[in-house]
Order: structure tokens, then C-alpha cells, then sequence
């Protein structure tokens, strides 16, 4: 129980520093949080409107309160999913934008995400199991190759040879324009169709990430005894190299599963500025270029949250896989 | 362990070489391998691993690019001397930009600003991290504690949005803005790694011994502790510079650089702005996103022989 | 009960080692001679101990034994003949086969031997499994009825089935790992200071629970340790190693009496026997020769009190000594056997 509770804890004193974070860092810049966002704006070249300024005042708190009351009221709208109006289409409330935009990123990061561990744990394990042959050097070599890939930069070339010039794939967007989001099997096929060279993407530029750190600590563990003693026990090497070596190498990785997410989710706003795919990573891309702070600001709260309740979930299920950790929480429930 | 480590075969100094199998130089008698010694040596290792000779190697290439670009270039990369949108010509072997500004150029010149925003934001990066590292490894308790958290709260904040945010409130924006952000954002991961090890290190014998000889806390730190997380310390640094020349990319690549400024981020932007992937000045996307990849590759090739530098397990075979 | 070494034995020795060699390629660094031109007979049910001290070579010639070297480490020359069979040629599914009614190894810290992440029953199935022979099936009833007689040999309670490495005590650990070993029905079993990572009292009922499965079950034992006190009480015969070689070879309840090989006497001498009524403890002045090199001469010469101009150029062999043997030339030019003529150094 000792093990859930301090996981619980952190989860939460983690949640509030960072919605906290993002309350005070635009207060942290020189000038007064309104004058800079305004001169942002200008200096881009935009008119600004009446209405943006009120946006921004309605993001930022009214300038004239106290800080304590600033932060009561913006902890409060939080609590209400009021994020204000976005800068580029008046008519949309910033949280509309993000509720159209969330469930996209999230199957694609979440889906990519799980092949890509799974594909790299699996392929590291091999790699650091055969380690110094060739099997291990044309894996690590690839691995390495790809892994220093931009993932933008990666997403334009499969742009340009797989959907351009082949035309195997659609060019840009979620889905088909004319079609209209639903979840009738053609709508499905074809979200699915314009997922994929994003969903390739960003699973081979972050596949790298995984292999290395399974095959770092499948190399440490085959060193540990235990290892040698089920070699002195003439175990197959099936068992000794899966279920002895790459089952407690898996453990350092699981937890360093939710380290290595914000390299994926940082990937993934960019592939999907690049692929124009309507999730929070390409409104993010927009916010930034049209200086769409309160837009900004929400993404960036969203996009933490949603990464911390993935580590929360990640924590929880390794107890699953320790008993170390599990019998902790047995011994004191 | 097992006890067919090397470390284990011999009573340390029964056997000259000994030493050097164990995992980490433990400089038990601060001044006998001299710091150019020691760094020669680590310096030796890093030669001797195959992988980290190709990144030294492409390194060194990228490095003489930068400092050579004035008398190799052809053109002036600023000046809009010629038709813009051009694709590769025997002029202009990388096109033009929308700005009529020759790209091989640009590309020539841009290995200055990925080298200066790589390695300075790595120095900076692996300077807060061993700052951190060591202080909060060093002083367990509540210093530790607040330091912890506030490393784990970096570890997990997304880096790249949070460096879009940082980016898009700070006024000005020159490439120091870029090498601020990502000095601030890419630490804790070295912090990390520092800390456990100075921990480990604190109640090492030659440290305690040292305490009690009543020597300055600065002098145990820096002449006991430090020198014995060399590796560490070059491994956070390679990382954290990999991660500044992606980050500068990207930022850049967003559009949140100074587009005045020549790198190949900026010439990916203009490129991205003018769709030049359509009007088929495919080479404006391939040549500086390459050069990226390979001189983030040459970054994580060299950590391969760092690490070999602190774990004797994963050297290779000579 | 100690048969006499210097009498022929009956049967053939269940394992027979010649001339081996084991040496360590760092990557970077130095070669290293570990163990340098072994050879070895274990007779079927001997109790045999291996003594020396840290680095002397006496756990990697466990592992060779074992064929359970792994690089930086390698078996460089030399036959191992385990029940008729060249086993140090064996790899991969042959050598795994051999394991089954043939050697077994307990290793140095029970505490890491075991696999964090599987329960002692699972560890049992594991090892039952990997060696089921055609129509034996270890279905989970059958693996635990075969696990709690393996744990009740080794003294422990059923309910330990269930437990995880981390859930025992550090005897405890090694009591699993040598019910582990068991479960092969070894003919040999290399105990690779098998009580050193243990408290006090724990490393006596250990060392008591293996002397007396040894007793009872018959297989042969090598117990390999630093601690000649725990090698005399236990084993009826005691090879001393030095620097790659073994220097003597002698039956347990002799060694503490008569004439030994030098290294064997200062050994001895630095072990107090507890029972004795005045102790004087000495160390041994000097240190071990370097490994990566191939001096010629006895490896002990530059420490020995006793040194001849013979020691420093001719390597010894095994010669009779008492009713062992040593290999050194002083001893066995006092026990009246040729000693090589060298000409005069200087």
C-alpha cells in the first residue's frame, strides 16, 4: 500500500507544480504578461484586436488583481475547463479545440508508442543477448542511424518519397476532406489510412530510444549471477535469456517508460505540424506560429497532464511486474 | 557481480593493469595520474571503442566545416543575389531560397550555429546538472529532497512544448535565447545520474577519509568526487548537446528562431514555408536535416565508447 | 574414512582434468594466465576442498570445470574428462544435456543466484522442465511434490514454495540454490565459497547441511574457499593453489602435521586453529607474482623463505610429499627424490 500511496502523492504535489509552472512562467518574463504577449503579436505584424486583448486578459487573469487572487481564479477555471477564447477563430473556446483535437493525438502517440517499445524492447533484448556479434551490430548501427533522424525531418522525406511521389499515401490531414468524424468502419479506415506515415514517424525515430536502453541493461543483467547460476542449471537458453535476463532488464526500462514519453509526445507536435494531422501536437504548431497564447498555454497543460496520468498508469502497472514492489504494498495492507 | 569480472581476479594492485579493468578510477592519491593523464587515458578508451572513432571522426568533419565555411563557400549565404526558388544548378548546387539566397552557402555556414548551440547548451545543460548532481548527491536530506523533486518535475515536463512555451514568451530571439531554453529544459536526466553516483561516492572510503582529515567541502567535491564521475559527467554532456541540436532544429524549424539568423533550422523553415518539397527543391530539406542527424549520430556514437569508459561491461572486443 | 591418496584407486576418477588453461582477454589491458596447466582427478564421492587466496585462480578453475567461463574469460587449453566424457569441447545443447546427472554449481552469494522476479517453486519447475527426459512430464503437481522433497533435504519448510528470493533469508537463499543443484541429481557438485557471504552461525549450519548431503547422496564435492579452517573440517582432501597452479595436493587430517609445500606452510600459519592453546598469526611478506606474465621458476620463489637457485628457473612438478604431494624443489629434495641441476646464476 506504502508503494501506491507515494506513487498517489507524487502523482498529485507533480500535477500541481506544473499547472503552477505554467501560471507563473508567463509572469516570469520581462514586462507585464499582457504588454508581452501583445508585443509578440505586433511584432509578428498581426492587427490586434480588442477582442485578443480581452482573450488574453481572460487567460492571464486580470492584470490589476493581486497575484493570489491571479492564481485562485486561474487554479479555479482550471477545475471548470475554462481556458478561454482562442486568438484565431474567436468563435471557438480554446477547450472545444483541444476536445477535438486530444482523442487523435492520443491514439496515435498511444498506438506508435506501445509498437515502438514493444519492437524496440524485443529487438534490444536480441541485440544485448548476441552481443559483439552481427546480429547485435547491424542492429545498434541501424538503430543509431535512425534514431539521430529530426522526426520532422524524417516525416518530410516519407512525405515526399512514399505520399508525393508514390502517392501510396494521403499527403495531409486526419482523414479525407468531405468526410465528417464518426465511427463508421470506411471513416475508421481512412483515419487509419492517413495515420500511417505519422504513426511511421514517429515510431522509427523513437524505436532507437528503446532498443539502447534494453539492450544497456540486458548486457548488465546477463552478468548477474542469477544468470550464470540458470547456465550452471542447464537451463534452455530460451528460458535463460527471456525469462531470467530480458524479464528483470525489462525493469529499469518500464520505469524509464515514462521518462523517454516526452521525447515522443516532443516528436509527435512536429510530426504532426508536418503532417497536418488535426491533433493537439499540430494545434499546438498553429498556436505557436499565429502567437495564440491562451491556446498555448492550455495545450501545454493538457499535453503534461496527459503525460502524467500515462506515467501514474505506467507506475501502477509496474507492481505488476516486481514482486519486490508488489510485496511491499502486501506486507503492510 | 559474478566473480569472473576481471575487477574481482586480482587484489587491487597484485596485478599492474588491474586498475584498469574496475569500473570506475579511483583516484585514491589526488595528483598521481594527472589530470592530463587521466583524460588522455579517457581519451584512449573513447579512440579504442570503433563506434566512438566514427562519431570523433564525423565530428571533427562537421567542426572544420564550420571553421572553413568562409573560404569554402561560393556565395556570400546573406546576400539575395540570385532568382529565387532555383533548384540545384551547377551555380547554385543546393537551389536558392524564396530570397534569392544561395542554400549550399547557407548550408556551409549553418554548421556554426549547430555547433555553437549544440555545445553550449550541452556545456550548460551538463553545468546545472552537475551543480545539482552533486550538491543534492552530496547533502542528503531536505536540500536532496527539493532538488529530487524538482528533477523528476523537469524529467517529466514534456521538453520540446515546454521550449516552444519558453521560446514563444521570450522576447528576444537570438540563438542565446535558443541556448538558454535548452540549457533550462534538457538537465535532469544528468542531474539524475550525477546525483545517484556522488551519493554512492560519499560513503566511499577515500571520501570519508578525507572528511575526517578535516578537508573543505569544496576540495572533497571537486579533487575526490568529481574526477571519479568523469565518464558521467561527458555522458550527460554528449546527450544533453544531442538533444540542443534537435531542439534547435525544431525551434527553429517552428519558425521560433531569429529567421535572420543562417542555420540549417532555418533553412528547413524557409523550405517548409515555401513547400519546396512540391516544387521539387527536395535537396533544401535533405541536406541540413542530414546534417543534423549525422551530427546528433556523431553525439551518441561517442557516448558509446563514454560509456564504455564506466561500464567495463559493455567494451568491446579489441 | 579417508582413503589414502597414495594408494591406486579402484574405479576409474569420475572427472579427470589435464594441463588446463584458462586465460582472460580484456578488451583493452593485459592478458592474464589464470590458471595455468591444471591438472585434476575427483574420484567418484570424494570430498575435496580448494584453498588460496582472492585472485589465486581456484573459482575460475571451478567455472572451467563447470564449463561455465564466459568472455573476458576462456578455457585455453587442456582436457576435461567428466565420467568418460571430453567435456571441455562441448557447447551449446550438447554441453546443456551433460548437466543432468553430471556437475552442478553453487555459487559464491546465494543472495544474487536466484531470479528477483520468480518464486522458489518457479525456479524448481524451471530446472525440472529444462531436463525432462521423454515421457517425464513436471506438470505443476508434479514439480511441487519434486520441489518440497528437494527443500526438505536442504532442512527447509514447504511453505517456502511460494516465497520470492527477496522473501528469504540469506542462508535460506542459499539453501533454494543448493536444492536447485540437487535437482539436477548431480555426480559433482563445485561449491564456489559457498558460506562466505553468510553471518557466523548461518555458514556452519549451511556447511553442516552440505557435509551431510554429501555423506548421505554420494556425489562428489569440491569446495572451493578461502578459509583453510572450514576446508579441513569438511573435505578429506585439500588442493592448495597459487597463482594459476596448484602447489599441493594433500589429504586433509595430514596437512596439519609434517612437512608442506612453503606456501602451504604459511598458509597454515596464518590460519589459527581455534582450538589451539596459543596463537601466533603471521601474514605472508610480499605479494602474488603478475599473471600476464610467463616467468619461469617456481611462481613462489620470489616470497619463499626457503628459496634455491633451482626455484628460480625450473618450474616444479607435483612430486610425493608426505603421504601428498607438493610441487617444490626444497621439499622434495628433503624427501631424498632428483632435483634438476641448473648451473650456478652469478
Amino acid at each position: 500500500m506504502r508503494y501506491l500511496l507515494t506513487r498517489v502523492g507524487l502523482f498529485v504535489l507533480t500535477l500541481w507544480a506544473a499547472v503552477t509552472l505554467n501560471f507563473v512562467l508567463p509572469r516570469l518574463m520581462p514586462g507585464s504578461p499582457l504588454d508581452a504577449a501583445l508585443a509578440r503579436l505586433a511584432a509578428s505584424g498581426q492587427q490586434v484586436t480588442n477582442a485578443q486583448v480581452r482573450a488574453i486578459e481572460a487567460q492571464l487573469g486580470s492584470p490589476h488583481g493581486s497575484l493570489l487572487s491571479q492564481y485562485g481564479q486561474y487554479l479555479s477555471d482550471i477545475v471548470h475547463l475554462r481556458f478561454g477564447t482562442s486568438f484565431t477563430d474567436p468563435t471557438q473556446s480554446v477547450a472545444s479545440a483541444i476536445g477535438r483535437a486530444l482523442p487523435w493525438t492520443l491514439v496515435l502517440v498511444g498506438v506508435t508508442t506501445i509498437i515502438a517499445f514493444v519492437l524496440g524492447t524485443l529487438l534490444g533484448a536480441f541485440a544485448g543477448w548476441r552481443r559483439g556479434r552481427r546480429s547485435d551490430a547491424v542492429i545498434t548501427t541501424t538503430a543509431t542511424f535512425f534514431g539521430a533522424f529530426p522526426p520532422f525531418w524524417f516525416g518530410l522525406l516519407l512525405l515526399f518519397g512514399l505520399a508525393f511521389r508514390l502517392q501510396w499515401f494521403p499527403i495531409s490531414g486526419g482523414f479525407s476532406e468531405g468526410a465528417t468524424p464518426n465511427l463508421s468502419w470506411s471513416f475508421l479506415g481512412d483515419a487509419a489510412t492517413h495515420s500511417v506515415l505519422p504513426g511511421l514517424t514517429l515510431a522509427i525515430t523513437t524505436l532507437s530510444g528503446w532498443v539502447f536502453g534494453m539492450r544497456n541493461t540486458m548486457i548488465n543483467t546477463l552478468g548477474e549471477d542469477y544468470v550464470v547460476f540458470a547456465e550452471a542449471n542447464g537451463l534452455r537458453e530460451r528460458t535463460v535469456a527471456l525469462g531470467y535476463a530480458a524479464r528483470n532488464a525489462l525493469l529499469p526500462n518500464v520505469t524509464a517508460f515514462g521518462l523517454s514519453l516526452g521525447a515522443v509526445v516532443g516528436g509527435s507536435v512536429l510530426v504532426e505540424g508536418v503532417f497536418g494531422y488535426p491533433g493537439v501536437g499540430q494545434l499546438l504548431f498553429k498556436a505557436v506560429t499565429n502567437h495564440d497564447f491562451p491556446l498555448m498555454q492550455a495545450l501545454f497543460l493538457v499535453i503534461t497532464v496527459s503525460m502524467l496520468v500515462t506515467i501514474f498508469i505506467v507506475d501502477l502497472l509496474y507492481t505488476r511486474l516486481d514482486p519486490r514492489v508488489r510485496a511491499e504494498g502486501g506486507d503492510a495492507s | 557481480m559474478s566473480v569472473l569480472s576481471a575487477g574481482s581476479l586480482a587484489e587491487p594492485g597484485a596485478t599492474p593493469g588491474a586498475g584498469e579493468h574496475g569500473p570506475v578510477v579511483v583516484r585514491e592519491h589526488p595528483g598521481v595520474p594527472g589530470p592530463l593523464v587521466f583524460l588522455g587515458r579517457a581519451g584512449a578508451t573513447i579512440w579504442s571503442n570503433g563506434k566512438a572513432r566514427v562519431g570523433v571522426v564525423i565530428l571533427g568533419f562537421f567542426v572544420l566545416m564550420a571553421l572553413l565555411a568562409p573560404l569554402v563557400a561560393p556565395h556570400d549565404p546573406a546576400a539575395t543575389d540570385f532568382t529565387p526558388y532555383l533548384g540545384p544548378s551547377a551555380t547554385n548546387w543546393f537551389g536558392t531560397t524564396g530570397n534569392g539566397q544561395d542554400v549550399f552557402s547557407q548550408f556551409l555556414y549553418g554548421a556554426r550555429v549547430s555547433l555553437l548551440v549544440g555545445l553550449a547548451a550541452g556545456f550548460g545543460a551538463t553545468f546545472v546538472a552537475v551543480v545539482l548532481g552533486l550538491v543534492s548527491g552530496y547533502r542528503p536530506g531536505v536540500v536532496d529532497a527539493v532538488i529530487g523533486f524538482v528533477t523528476n518535475l523537469a524529467l517529466v515536463l514534456p521538453g520540446i512544448p515546454l521550449m516552444i512555451i519558453l521560446a514563444a514568451y521570450i522576447p528576444s530571439h537570438s540563438v542565446w535565447t535558443i541556448v538558454l531554453v535548452v540549457a533550462l529544459t534538457a538537465w535532469a536526466t544528468g542531474a539524475r545520474v550525477i546525483r545517484s553516483q556522488a551519493a554512492t561516492l560519499r560513503t566511499r572510503d577515500f571520501v570519508r577519509s578525507a572528511q575526517f582529515s578535516g578537508e573543505r567541502l569544496g576540495r572533497i567535491v571537486f579533487r575526490e568526487i568529481l574526477p571519479n564521475m568523469t565518464s558521467l559527467v561527458a555522458a550527460s554532456f554528449f546527450a544533453a548537446s544531442t538533444a540542443a541540436v534537435m531542439a534547435e532544429a525544431s525551434l527553429e524549424f517552428l519558425g521560433l528562431g531569429n529567421p535572420a539568423t543562417i542555420s540549417w533550422g532555418t533553412i528547413l523553415y524557409q523550405a517548409q514555408q515555401q513547400n519546396s518539397l512540391l516544387t521539387g527543391q527536395w535537396l533544401m530539406i535533405f541536406a541540413p536535416g542530414l546534417a543534423i542527424a549525422l551530427l546528433a549520430m556523431s553525439f551518441t556514437l561517442i557516448n558509446f565508447g563514454v560509456d564504455a569508459l564506466s561500464n567495463p561491461r559493455l567494451r568491446e572486443k579489441a | 574414512m579417508s582413503a589414502p591418496v597414495e594408494s591406486p584407486r579402484q574405479a576409474p576418477p569420475l572427472l579427470t582434468a589435464r594441463g588446463v588453461d584458462v586465460v582472460y582477454e580484456p578488451a583493452r589491458g593485459v592478458r592474464i594466465w589464470s590458471v595455468r596447466g591444471v591438472d585434476l582427478d575427483l574420484a567418484q564421492g570424494e570430498f575435496v576442498g580448494l584453498v588460496g587466496e582472492s585472485g589465486c585462480g581456484k573459482s575460475t578453475l571451478g567455472f572451467a570445470l563447470t564449463r561455465l567461463l564466459r568472455p573476458p574469460a576462456r578455457l585455453d587449453g587442456g582436457s576435461i574428462e567428466f565420467d568418460g566424457t571430453d567435456i571441455a569441447t562441448l557447447t551449446g545443447e550438447a554441453l546443456r544435456r551433460q548437466r543432468r546427472g553430471g556437475f552442478a554449481l553453487v555459487l559464491q552469494s546465494g543472495m544474487n543466484a536466484l531470479n528477483p522476479v520468480r518464486t522458489v517453486e518457479h525456479h524448481v519447475r524451471d530446472v525440472l522442465r529444462a531436463h525432462a527426459r521423454p515421457g517425464e512430464r513436471w506438470d505443476r503437481p508434479a514439480a511441487r511434490e519434486r520441489a518440497r522433497e528437494l527443500l526438505a533435504m536442504v532442512e527447509l519448510d514447504a511453505d517456502v514454495l511460494g516465497r520470492y528470493p527477496h522473501e528469504l533469508s540469506g542462508g535460506m537463499r542459499q539453501r533454494v540454490s543448493i536444492a536447485l543443484a540437487l535437482a539436477l541429481e548431480p555426480r559433482l557438485i563445485v561449491f564456489d565459497e559457498p558460506t562466505t557471504a553468510l553471518d557466523v552461525l548461518v555458514q556452519k549450519a549451511v556447511m553442516g547441511t552440505i557435509a551431510r548431503l554429501q555423506a548421505e547422496r554420494g556425489f562428489t564435492a569440491l569446495l572451493i574457499s578461502h578459509d583453510l579452517g572450514t576446508v579441513l573440517e569438511a573435505t578429506q582432501r585439500t588442493l592448495v593453489m597459487y597463482a594459476g597452479r596448484i602447489v599441493e595436493d594433500s589429504p586433509s587430517d595430514a596437512l596439519r602435521t609434517g612437512s608442506h609445500h612453503p606456501y602451504t606452510e604459511a598458509l597454515l600459519a596464518c590460519y589459527a586453529d581455534p582450538r589451539a592453546d596459543e596463537v601466533t598469526l603471521g601474514g605472508i611478506p610480499g605479494s602474488p607474482p603478475d599473471l600476464s606474465l610467463d616467468d619461469p621458476g617456481c611462481p613462489f620463489a620470489p616470497r619463499c623463505a626457503y628459496v634455491q637457485d633451482v626455484c628460480r628457473v625450473v618450474d616444479p612438478e607435483l612430486t610425493p610429499l608426505g603421504r601428498g604431494r607438493a610441487a617444490c624443489h626444497v621439499r622434495a629434495a628433503e624427501a631424498g627424490l632428483p632435483v634438476p641441476e641448473v648451473e650456478r646464476v652469478r
